[in-house]
């Protein structure tokens, strides 16, 4: 299949892939069974300048896209979802600055972010706030001078690790989610602790942790666009990171497919691999198609996105939907096809069919994404040009 | 700190295979690859740069496409490199290579550092590192696992022996050849791939390098192949019978045989 | 000089194609060609039957003088003991000697080394013994300018050494001053007996392809030989022989690299990957305490201890020597498994082993499938069996 990749996007995808085979391969088990954050990993990736990839040329970046971001992405995760996804966290935790922030405030962060020293995370979800994202609670009153944030965000991942949080929170509480406004904050700031690690179904090597503010002080010129703007803000930087979220699912499901098909090919039973069997082919070649079907519509969609095409949830969405619907699929069918062993920690399906659910459910859940579908198929009766 | 990092390109030979049954080998696409000893040796140099300021210059003797491993060594970085390359290197052996590249590195004129993968993985006789220290007149250590310290003019370095390591001091300029313990080699950057796309590689011919035909490729090699052949398959599956004292006679008796022990 | 290919003789067959490790031939328009980078080695002219391809033989400048006669053995001492290998080509050595009717002599740099007499009870005809304070330690400048002084005065023909760190690390230098071939980690060495020359057998390739290998003009043809590679033989303490005694006089030679300190760490020795000899335990040893057993037995040969998984997973022995699937993959000469049912995950690490060697039980055993030898019976009486056998050789 042919993906008209650029020159410079073979090479990431290439280097991408080493990364993934030399470097995450051999520890991805342990890592998912002692729950560690990769810093060895990071360090290799920030190395290998790929944290440059989505940081603009003028912030020591390279200048890449969302299909860049997503080729990387999807290699990283065929490998390890959990490393991907702390890779993957960071570029959306510094969206809002790439989007949206000053010439100082990219100036002061972006160059840390680049070179890999620093990671991001972006700080919504509360307790009271899942998909009901306007039920956040957390404050951010206005003093002299700087903004006194209070309350508590949950499930945030890089929690605790990252350096620099891209903070939603409340400025006029009183205006429900109008009044909200976006933030950075950095880690040490006094006031400004983490909850406990939590102990997850998957993603086990990325750490995600409540985001704890009680009288937390920021400077002012903290506040990331004006007042007020934090809900579209974050709408539309969760819907340009969905690409990601579905290259993520994409690749998980990719990982599983080889794998299976490796294990296919050599499994005897009855006096034949199991792979000659019509009931594993069928299986295998729906599988294949899925996956195929997922990573182009991710693709075209990062394209869409980065020929600066202005709406594209709609798009955005169905990606997101579609490939992490296809992983959960693909990595459940893994499982089966390898039978017993596939249930056995040993062999590599069943944490990638543990990593795939949460793709179903986080950044936005797909059952919010399809009546987001549904709701742009009634407004523009469902037609194409 | 001038450094130098000699680099082979060698056929990646964990993919050959011999067909048992014509007896010839087997080469689904072997692919090129830069001698794995060679990349702790460019990172070595690498670090030492990082260390101590300076500049890695890669070099490589063979043919058009050993290129690749120049480009190779600039991505993980190298700051630049020469390829030495002339029909007339061809069928060179470990004395005529050694002679190449020592003439090289004379027209390179500023070394204080030369550092070589301990062996290549297709000829495994780790012999260029000392034959080519010999040619440049420079102190040599093999097998050194760790380099410790460079200051006023002398290096110290650890090498590996059987029984342990020792410690050595040498003055530079000096030849080293490394082991895989010395280090891990970093991947490639996107940055140093852009460097390595569009970098510049000169190709030194042998009269570019002034040499004496007499002393490089098949002339100037004291070695020759005169066969190769493929090594006797084991047989399978014998298992002893009897008691289990002639067994283990019969057993020793088949591995002495075989020089095994 | 070179390769060409008579385009009149080739008839496009393409069986030399595959014959060359290189891979640098190809079929272009139903001929075939020959790409950069040949070195002459002569695999795809056996593979000829229509005798298209010409490698040109190389003219010699200067002919071998008959004025080199002899086999050197380079006896290397460390810590003052001279170390195995010696022996094992000394043995070799004498018969080489034997077959060229010259003498064998043995070549010792060093201080107060113990059993000098030895050598000559191994074989050697003489020992060419130089005994220094300033040769206590391996001292790479001192070692090869002697080396070279005595070849250049005494003129063998041949010279032999271990291929050890310190000689891997020398004796090029050597063969580099005299301009002279070398040809490391010989496998065989034997005398064509039309042209005296030493017939120099190795691996290439990791050992998928042998070469022989020649040095024609140059004199001494040198080689390296690995420990373990010949046999010793029985030493005879009759024999007689000459141990000469030579001065250093080392004015003007100062070794450049200095010795600090040496610093003894016999855990890193044997490496399981890198292990010629690995022996391996898995459930059949039944507790953890009886991997002694095995230790001992490696312990005779050289080896590394490895381990299938149940072991492992047991706490009978850790990780680190854990073969299969979720452990190393090893590819030893010698695998020796104890103990071992022959599960495919453990097969996965280590069926590419050239030896495989089975002592279990259970007949049925599907480790028995792959093994080169097999031994049906209890590992606790074999593996004893083993040790005395090995040790009393």
């Amino acid at each position: 299949m042919e993906y008209f990749l650029s020159e410079q996007q073979k090479t990431i995808k290439h280097l991408a892939r080493r990364i993934a085979e030399e470097r995450i391969l051999p520890v991805r088990a342990e890592l998912d069974e002692k729950e560690e954050f990769p810093w060895a990993i990071i360090k290799d990736l920030a190395d290998a300048d790929m944290f440059r990839v989505f940081i603009p040329e003028e912030y020591e970046g390279l200048g890449g896209g969302c299909l860049d971001l997503c080729l990387v992405v999807e290699e990283l995760s065929r490998v390890c979802s959990g490393v991907a996804i702390s890779y993957a966290a960071t570029a959306l935790g510094c969206s809002s600055l790439l989007e949206y922030g000053t010439e100082e405030q990219k100036r002061k962060y972006l160059p840390d972010v680049a070179s890999g020293r620093r990671l991001t995370a972006f700080a919504l979800t509360e307790a009271t706030a899942g998909s009901d994202v306007s039920a956040i609670r957390t404050t951010a009153r206005r003093e002299q001078g700087s903004y006194v944030l209070n309350g508590t965000k949950q499930f945030i991942t890089n929690g605790g690790e990252a350096e620099i949080y891209t903070v939603i929170a409340l400025t006029s509480p009183e205006r429900g989610i109008r009044g909200a406004s976006t933030f950075l904050v950095e880690k040490d700031t006094p006031g400004f602790t983490f909850g406990k690690k939590e102990k997850k179904m998957g993603l086990r090597a990325s750490a995600t942790r409540e985001l704890i503010f009680r009288n937390c002080l920021i400077p002012e010129e903290n506040i990331i666009g004006r007042e007020g703007m934090g809900f579209i803000m974050a709408m539309r930087l969760l819907d340009r990171s969905r690409p990601g979220v579905g290259a993520q699912a994409v690749g998980l499901a990719q990982g599983a497919l080889e794998a299976t098909v490796d294990y296919a090919r050599q499994r005897i039973q009855f006096g034949h691999p199991i792979i000659s069997l019509q009931a594993v082919q069928l299986m295998l070649a729906d599988m294949a198609i899925a996956v195929e079907a997922a990573r182009l519509l991710v693709y075209s969609v990062a394209r869409t996105i980065d020929s600066g095409a202005k709406d594209f949830t709609e798009e955005a969405a169905m990606a997101k939907v579609f490939a992490s619907d296809t992983a959960m699929k693909v990595t459940t069918d893994a499982v089966q096809i390898f039978g017993g062993a596939g249930y056995m920690r040993d062999y590599p399906v069943e944490k990638m069919m543990r990593d795939a659910k949460i793709t179903q459910i986080y950044e936005g859940s797909n059952e919010a994404l399809r009546t987001v579908i549904a709701f742009e198929l009634r407004k523009r009766k469902a037609r194409r040009e | 700190m001038n450094i130098v990092v000699c680099l082979k390109q060698v056929p990646g030979i964990t993919d050959v295979k011999i067909d048992p049954q014509t007896n010839t080998l087997v080469r689904e696409g072997i692919k090129n690859i830069v001698n794995p000893f060679d990349t702790y040796a460019l990172e070595e140099g690498v670090r030492v740069k990082e260390r101590y300021g300076g500049r890695v210059t890669a070099i490589s003797m063979g043919p058009a496409q050993a290129e690749e491993v120049l480009r190779e060594a600039i991505a993980t970085g190298a700051d630049d490199a020469v390829l030495l390359s002339d029909s007339a290197f061809a069928g060179a052996d470990t004395l005529a290579t050694a002679y190449t590249l020592a003439r090289a590195i004379d027209k390179l004129e500023q070394y204080d550092l030369i550092i070589c993968g301990r062996q290549t993985i297709d000829g495994d006789t780790g012999q260029v590192g000392p034959e080519l220290a010999e040619m440049l007149k420079l102190p040599f250590v093999a097998y050194v696992s760790k380099l410790d310290e460079i200051s006023n003019g002398y290096m110290r370095v650890k090498r590996m022996v059987e029984d342990g390591y020792e410690v050595m001091e040498t003055p530079l300029p000096a030849v080293l050849t490394v082991v895989k313990e010395i280090n891990v080699p970093r991947l490639p950057s996107l940055r140093g791939l852009a460097k390595a796309k569009s970098a510049v590689i000169p190709v030194w011919t042998a009269q570019e390098l002034g040499v004496d035909n007499n002393m490089v490729g098949l002339s100037g090699s004291a070695t020759r192949v005169i066969e190769i052949f493929f090594p006797q398959r084991v047989g399978r599956g014998e298992i002893f019978q009897g008691e289990l004292e002639s067994q283990v006679s019969s057993l020793v008796d088949k591995l002495r045989e075989a020089t095994i022990v | 000089m070179g390769i060409q290919i008579d385009l009149d003789k080739c008839v496009g067959c393409g069986n030399c194609v595959p014959s060359c490790p290189f891979g640098l031939l190809e079929i272009i328009g139903e001929k075939v060609q020959v790409k950069d980078g040949c070195n002459f080695c002569g695999a795809c002219q056996e593979a000829c039957d229509y005798e298209a391809i010409v490698i040109e033989a190389v003219t010699q400048v200067s002919a071998p003088g008959d004025s080199h006669r002899g086999v050197w053995v380079f006896a290397e001492q460390r810590h003052s003991q001279l170390k195995s290998v010696v022996y094992e080509l000394l043995s070799k050595g004498r018969k080489l000697a034997d077959t060229l009717e010259a003498e064998l002599c043995a070549v010792c740099l060093g201080h107060n080394i113990n059993e000098v007499e030895e050598l000559i009870a191994y074989g050697a005809d003489k020992v060419y013994l130089v005994d220094s304070p300033a040769l206590a330690h391996f001292q790479e400048d001192l070692y090869a300018r002697k080396l070279v002084e005595l070849i250049q005065e005494y003129k063998p023909e041949i010279v032999v050494a271990g291929a050890t760190p310190h000689g891997r690390s020398f004796i090029p230098r050597v063969a580099a001053i005299l301009r002279t071939g070398l040809t490391a980690d010989c496998t065989g060495l034997e005398i064509d007996p039309e042209t005296r020359l030493l017939l120099q057998t190795r691996p290439t390739f990791g050992g998928n392809i042998m070469a022989t290998i020649i040095c024609q003009a140059k004199r001494p043809q040198m080689a390296t030989v690995r420990p373990r590679v010949f046999r010793k033989e029985t030493p005879s303490k009759s024999r007689r022989g000459q141990i000469i005694k030579v001065d250093l006089d080392s004015e003007g030679i100062t070794s450049r690299t200095k010795l600090l300190d040496f610093i003894e760490d016999i855990t890193e020795a044997v490496k399981l990957e890198e292990a010629d000899i690995i022996v391996s335990g898995g459930r059949g040893l039944g507790k953890a305490e009886n991997f002694q057993l095995l230790e001992e037995l490696a312990n005779v040969l050289g080896a590394a201890l490895g381990s299938s998984r149940p072991p492992v997973d047991d706490g009978w022995i850790s990780y680190p020597h854990q073969v299969g699937q979720t452990g190393k993959t090893v590819c030893p000469k010698l695998y020796i498994a104890c103990g071992i049912s022959g599960a495919v995950q453990h097969l996965a690490g280590m069926q590419t082993s050239d030896y495989i060697v089975a002592i279990n039980d259970d007949p049925n055993a599907p480790i028995f499938e792959v093994a080169t030898y097999g031994i049906v019976g209890d590992l606790f009486q074999v593996v004893p069996m083993l040790i005395e056998k090995l040790k009393n050789e």
